[in-house]
């Protein structure tokens, strides 16, 4: 990615199952994994629940260090304390957090947000504090601003609204790049990255989906090549989704789908009107044995539209 | 005829080793690598790249969304747990110190020189232009910090701030000290940051700095007392002001591997020079807190100009040595490699 000059036409943005803008990152093994950045959104969220943590510590300690101080009955070392703990709050919460948390800070942990190394390296600490560093100007100066715009009436104007559009700009630079890189992360050499959690469910093609012995799971319904080639991957894929759906009930919807695949691979017979979860089953795995058959020589068709 | 279908064998053969690498990084994502016995931590790498293979495998062979989603998910997770966490370093902090923060600084020789003269240029311009007429003053400090050290002050009051004998503040030397410690390393940060504008806030923030120093020397010079007041603000001021300057030639680092890239690139070089600048800053940090207690504590219990003066030298020299000295040769490998 470049900021000034662009050789190539820009490349269509990828998009994994989520929406989430997908990118791919190179492991030190050499396979290509596919990635999902964060989305602006939970980014957002992520900060406002640290920016709240922050005001919730900053409070507790406010009254812990007058009861200290109480305690103590030296409001002058409470008062040093309040002002160094202050400072450490406000210029390493998020350093720290994602020192000891690998990347993460209470905020990202609950969003499902990571920070990672953008080459595919480690996080170094070095990283960590460049991209947290940053913050001063992209919100505690904000904040700063608006409290000086409140408080500045005429001549000072100007300098607070240029200030103002900078300060913008700096903040809204993720809406204008692809990696949806804040100046922190750009100075950081970091990317902000949706921890990924897919659950692993029953193979469809398995005898264990149905629920029966291995021996019963023969399919019902026999299909010929002719039949096989009407659809592709795309297709196969959608009707896999309709069948897990399928399992958890809603069967209408099994029942339209079936029509429609019969009419169109020209099935004789009835029988699948009342069958259809084991019908549209399979001829899921025939239609998926066939074109994984084809994928082993080299063919991916990808959807209907591809000649077979 | 299903049980024949190769992504079906394939799943039933390998998903064991899925599911235990599973189990793994889930426990190694709440409570850390730490909560792993030795003999799994031996056995995350192994299970890890056996289950990269079979992506390949499953991106080749198999028409199963769910498999190939949930073997993308299971390698990002394993992936971000053995490699993307923080690089754990033997000795982090006598590394930081003895090796990494002085050879940086030394990398950034040049930057941190241009922030120095634009320092001086300010001080220059703030100090000849006070000494020709003293209204200059006004521009270049606001009353709040001038705190009654004014044209307008009489030369003993003038004095009295400085020898000692009249308190600036009635807060307590703690409270004060503390202050102003928080308070400069958060403009030394700014200085940072703002680079990231192409450099010119931190120019502007040097020089501002420059000329309302120039501007104290000025207006103490005309009343003949600039020899003590030069004792009284470098005492501190040497190390907070070379602070200061650090920060700025972090800022304008930033701003140079973005305006004049290096080979590797805009996006590259400009993450390389950031992290860079972002240890010398927390070295910079370091050195407003040293600087914070002697404006704090030093100052207000020192009141001979000539030994505050030695403290000052004293001081300079001792920052000047660290950085110029220490961690020569031997630091080479060890930067490299965090760096890389």
């Amino acid at each position: 990615m470049r900021l000034f000059k662009r050789k190539n036409p820009k490349p269509p943005v990828r998009r994994g199952p989520s929406g989430r803008v997908a990118r791919d990152l190179v492991t030190p093994e050499g396979v290509a994994l596919t990635i999902q950045l964060a989305d602006i959104g939970e980014r957002a969220g992520a900060l406002m629940l640290d920016l709240f943590f922050m005001a919730v510590a900053m409070v507790a300690m406010t009254i812990g260090i007058i009861v200290f101080g109480g305690v103590i009955r030296s409001p002058f070392a409470a008062m040093v304390g309040a002002i160094l703990l202050m400072f450490l709050l406000r210029s390493f919460y998020f350093t720290l957090f994602e020192i000891r948390w690998q990347g993460q800070t209470p905020g990202k942990r609950i969003m499902h947000l990571l920070v990672i190394n953008r080459s595919g390296g480690r996080l170094t600490t070095d990283a960590i504090l460049a991209r947290n560093l940053m913050r001063e100007v992209e919100i505690f100066l904000p904040l700063s601003l608006l409290g000086l715009a409140g408080a500045a009436g005429g001549s000072a104007g100007w300098t607070v609204l240029s200030a103002i559009v900078w300060v913008g700009i700096l903040v809204l630079l993720p809406f204008f790049n692809r990696d949806k890189l804040r100046a922190g992360d750009l100075i950081a050499g970091t990317i902000v990255v949706h921890k990924p959690k897919a659950l692993l469910v029953a193979d469809l093609a398995g005898a264990e989906a149905r629920g029966v012995e291995p021996r019963a799971a023969q399919p019902r319904y026999h299909f010929t090549q002719a039949q096989l080639d009407v659809y592709g991957i795309y297709e196969l894929q959608t009707l896999e989704s309709l069948l897990r759906r399928g399992k958890l009930g809603g069967s209408e919807n099994l029942v339209v789908v079936a029509e429609r695949i019969a009419r169109k691979i020209k099935w004789t017979g009835n029988e699948f009107r009342t069958d259809s979860f084991n019908f549209l089953n399979d001829y899921y795995v025939a239609l998926r044995s066939r074109l994984e058959g084809q994928m082993l020589m080299g063919r991916r068709r990808e959807s209907k539209h591809d000649a077979a | 005829m299903a049980g024949t279908l190769r992504s079906v064998q394939f799943r039933r053969e390998r998903e064991a080793g899925w599911r235990r690498l599973e189990e793994l990084v889930g426990r190694a994502e709440k409570k850390g690598l730490k909560a792993l016995s030795a003999d799994e931590l031996f056995e995350l790498p192994q299970l890890y790249r056996g289950s990269l293979s079979g992506l390949s495998v499953a991106r080749s062979i198999s028409l199963d969304a769910n498999v190939v989603e949930y073997m993308e998910s299971l390698c990002a997770r394993a992936y971000f747990v053995i490699y993307a966490g923080r690089q754990a370093a033997t000795k982090p902090i006598q590394t930081f110190f003895l090796h990494r923060l002085p050879s940086v600084i030394r990398r950034a020789w040049l930057e941190i020189a241009v922030a120095a003269l634009i320092t001086l240029l300010g001080t220059v311009a703030g100090y000849s232009l006070t000494m020709q007429n003293s209204n200059w003053f006004y521009t270049f400090v606001s009353s709040q910090m001038a705190q009654g050290r004014s044209p307008e002050a009489s030369t003993e009051d003038l004095k009295a701030v400085i020898d000692g004998s009249k308190k600036t503040t009635t807060t307590p030397l703690e409270i004060f000290a503390v202050a102003l410690f928080a308070h400069n390393a958060q403009i030394g940060m700014f200085a940072f940051a703002l680079g990231f504008a192409f450099g010119i806030p931190t120019v502007w923030l040097l020089f501002v700095n420059g000329t309302t120093l120039g501007a104290f020397l000025g207006l103490y010079a005309s009343r003949g007392l600039g020899l003590e007041l030069g004792g009284w603000l470098l005492i501190h001021g040497s190390t907070e002001l070379f602070a200061v300057i650090l920060c700025g030639g972090a800022g304008l680092a930033i701003a140079r591997s973005f305006v004049f890239p290096s080979l590797m690139g805009r996006l590259e070089s400009l993450a390389e020079s950031g992290q860079r600048a972002a240890t010398i800053v927390i070295g910079a940090v370091m050195m407003f807190l040293v600087a914070g207690l002697l404006e704090g504590f030093a100052r207000q219990l020192v009141s001979d100009t000539t030994t505050r003066y030695a403290i000052a030298c004293g001081m300079l020299v001792l920052w000047l040595g660290y950085f110029t000295l220490i961690g020569r040769g031997a630091s080479n490998a060890p930067v490299q490699a965090q760096e890389s």
